[in-house]
């Protein structure tokens, strides 16, 4: 393993495979903060060239994280296919790279090679990956997942309704669904983030949501998303959970500070199955973002991207509905600007495809960035020509619970319009026979909310 | 001027010299016209200056046409502040909507990344430290900067502030520096009187420009105050930038953690109004000093 390159006249050595990893990933604010980013362009590069020349197998005797401090490693590691691991463990990560990009690898193939590769694999090869290479990579790849309906079906583009209320008003939520759904916002699902995470709230407000979507017979998923314990208890009192969500993160110490592990993943997930009102089979929802880990001081040393590629690793083995990257909802400290935040949401979309996982991206931001809205519509019309299996749908882009801005209504419609792609097709029937759609596009009647108020 | 009134000057300047090329036009005529071309201009400036400013657009109206139920669509608004009922250009946003979120977007982008001003400083009378953060990038990339004073703000401090104190209060940008400036001369006022009439020893108050809330630990320790209280600017939502939080703790230590500090948060016209936020101030304050704890220790009690 040589951990040494020259570039030109500079000579640079690097004491682990955690620093060329750390030192080869794009600027982050981050990873400054961690002290372990690249310090000048040329020793980015240099560790570039140092990563190029890893083999697979240098990296899977090499984890970040050893395996038996950390769940997250624990996870990746069992998980793996290891027939396909070998057919490719003598591949350097540049071999990879070019293998990947190939016109002759096809999705399957990358569905294929993504169950043997380690997620600090995954996370290498895309650090020697530029935008367009990232955007070219995922768009092979399409991951399909059903809770009572298919997400990621090619040619469509999906939505979460987020119709969040700073007090959690039932007619405040239920007004912003409404509005959303008339603009065709809301086939992934509908979800809402209360401000009061108790298992009271959550229920009331599935009841509420259900209630609506059985009346008019929208076919989509519901889900509020407090803490996955919150929920369990609500399902318990009865609840109607489609879908059960979580955030979690790339090393243990972080799934500790939120209150996760895998064992209470997986009983989650059973309760699910048991007392849920999903379909199945992939009845979870998980959040993920870099730079939570380093927020949480939870990271150690181990570069943002990289923890990031690690969740989706620990993510997998759950089989969710959806994932959803929310990478410029941190804060500068971890993301600063526009230029960071579309680089994130590119990577993470191609890392979570690879992965296997059914993708979405919100490409957002907070008032507290250097980014706005012309940065957050470059990353969503990329991460939509990538594949991104659906975005959020947040009123006006304005979330008034979270303070945050995000893809809107329009952003939904818009996107949709721009590249041709459909709802999810149970959704596109339904919107038709409400007459909000005609032959993909909307109709005069879209945008009106009182549809639903006759 | 406009560019209607401009093209009107320039056709009026051409025909007269045109005019006067072909010797119909001169001498004292030739003044009257150079008069009304003033006159032109004159009355350009005076028309755009007459009407009122144009302001950022009102979006609480319901912009869709002809809807099934506009009463509906109009009580949907009264339930929430989300932006709703606006209807679309194609599928984007409405120009009016579109600017406003561009306005409620820059204000918020102010609030974060511009200073307090020095004239507000004086007129306050509070001299100004700086944290470790030497600007606003580093100040947004390094949070533990701004928990800290610079060398030269600790020696400013302990030159101008009396020790021992009862209470310190501290201004502290954080987040929103309009936060600061819209709130800070309604509570200061009021937090000050009402603890002074209450044979309370307050310290001398002052302004940390790059400061976040974990400050006013190295603050208390360094003036062995009882109680610091911050007065310090939140993240700017898009629905206002002018929202201040305080934080209050009791003889804060190398040990504080965030649970010993007691925080009323939403401070601004639109949520606690300020003066009312200073009276609340100084009976919380009275409440730390009896019960010589803060945060979750002062709410078990």
């Amino acid at each position: 393993m040589n951990l040494s390159a020259k570039v030109y006249n500079k000579s640079f050595t690097f004491k682990s495979v955690k620093e060329v990893l750390a030192k080869a990933n794009e600027e982050k604010s981050g990873d400054m903060l961690a002290g372990i980013g690249a310090e000048s362009a040329t020793e980015r590069v240099a560790a570039k060239l140092v990563l190029s020349r890893l083999t697979l197998e240098d990296i899977y005797n090499n984890p970040v994280i050893p395996y038996e401090i950390d769940e997250v490693t624990r996870v990746i590691y069992d998980g793996l296919n290891i027939a396909i691991y070998n057919k490719f463990k003598n591949y350097t990560v540049g071999e990879l790279r070019d293998y990947i990009l190939d016109s002759d690898t096809t999705g399957e193939d990358l569905k294929h090679l993504g169950r043997g590769l380690t997620s600090e694999m995954i996370a290498a090869v895309a650090k020697l990956m530029s935008n367009l290479d990232l955007v070219y990579a995922a768009k092979k790849i399409r991951n399909q997942a059903h809770c009572n309906t298919t997400i990621g079906v090619p040619g469509t583009l999906a939505f979460r309704n987020q119709p969040n209320h700073p007090t959690d008003s039932v007619h405040g939520i239920m007004a912003s669904i409404k509005e959303g759904l008339s603009f065709g916002s809301g086939d992934a699902v509908i979800g809402i983030n209360p401000v009061e995470d108790n298992a009271e709230t959550v229920k009331r407000q599935l009841e509420t949501v259900k209630e609506f979507m059985h009346k008019w017979e929208i076919p989509t998923q519901a889900c509020v998303l407090a803490h996955i314990t919150t929920q369990m208890k609500a399902i318990e009192l009865g609840a109607p959970a489609d879908l059960v969500f979580q955030s979690i993160a790339g090393t243990q110490a972080a799934n500790d500070a939120f209150g996760v592990s895998a064992e209470l993943i997986a009983e989650a997930y059973a309760l699910a199955e048991r007392k849920g009102t999903g379909t199945g089979p992939n009845l979870l929802y998980f959040e993920t973002g870099q730079g939570s880990e380093i927020s949480l001081e939870c990271h150690h040393g181990v570069d943002e991207m990289t923890l990031e590629a690690r969740t989706y690793g620990f993510g997998r083995k759950f089989k969710p509905f959806m994932v959803n990257n929310v990478s410029g909802f941190i804060g500068p400290e971890t993301i600063y600007d526009g230029k960071e935040v579309i680089r994130a949401d590119l990577e993470d979309l191609f890392m979570g495809k690879l992965h296997g996982l059914p993708m979405g991206i919100a490409p957002c931001y907070t008032n507290h960035m250097k980014a706005d809205q012309n940065d957050q519509e470059i990353g969503t019309m990329l991460c939509a020509m990538a594949g991104s299996n659906y975005f959020m749908g947040v009123p006006g882009g304005d979330d008034v619970m979270l303070s945050y801005q995000d893809t809107s209504y329009h952003d939904d419609a818009s996107v949709r319009e721009i590249l041709g792609l459909r709802p999810l097709p149970e959704f596109e029937k339904w919107l038709e026979k409400m007459g909000i759609m005609e032959d993909g596009r909307l109709t005069k009647k879209a945008g009106d909310p009182s549809i639903f108020d006759k | 001027m406009g560019a209607d009134n401009q093209m009107e000057k320039l056709i009026i300047e051409n025909v007269m010299k045109e005019l006067a090329k072909r010797g119909l036009f001169g001498g004292e005529a030739e003044e009257v016209c150079k008069e009304v071309v003033k006159k032109a201009g004159d009355f350009a400036t005076a028309a755009c200056c007459n009407e009122a400013p144009i302001e950022v657009p009102d979006i609480s109206g319901v912009w869709v046409p002809d809807p099934v139920n506009l009463d509906a669509i109009k009580a949907m608004k009264e339930s929430t502040p989300a932006r709703i009922g606006l209807y679309r250009a194609g599928a984007r946003p409405k120009t009016d909507a579109f600017l406003k979120f561009l306005a409620d977007h820059a204000q918020a982008m102010d609030a974060v990344f511009l200073d307090v001003s020095d004239e507000f400083l004086t007129k306050m009378n509070l001299f100004s430290v700086q944290t470790e953060a030497r600007d606003k990038d580093e100040f947004l990339k390094m949070p533990h900067l701004g928990r800290k004073l610079s060398e030269e703000g600790k020696k400013t401090v302990l030159e101008r502030c009396q020790k021992n104190v009862q209470v310190q209060i501290i201004i502290v940008d954080g987040l929103s520096s309009s936060a600061i400036e819209a709130n800070v001369p309604d509570v200061l006022p009021v937090l000050t009187q009402g603890l002074n009439a209450s044979g309370i020893v307050v310290g001398t108050p002052f302004f940390v420009k790059n400061g976040r809330v974990g400050v006013q630990d190295e603050i208390g320790m360094l003036l062995n105050a009882d109680v610091v209280v911050s007065l310090i600017g939140e993240r700017p939502g898009l629905v206002t930038a002018d929202s201040m939080s305080a934080y209050m703790i009791y003889r804060p230590s190398e040990k504080t953690v965030e649970a010993d500090r007691t925080m009323i948060s939403n401070i601004h016209k639109g949520g606690t109004p300020p003066a009312e936020a200073g009276a609340l101030l100084v009976d919380i304050v009275k409440q730390i000093l009896a019960a010589k704890c803060s945060g979750m220790k002062l709410s078990l009690q």
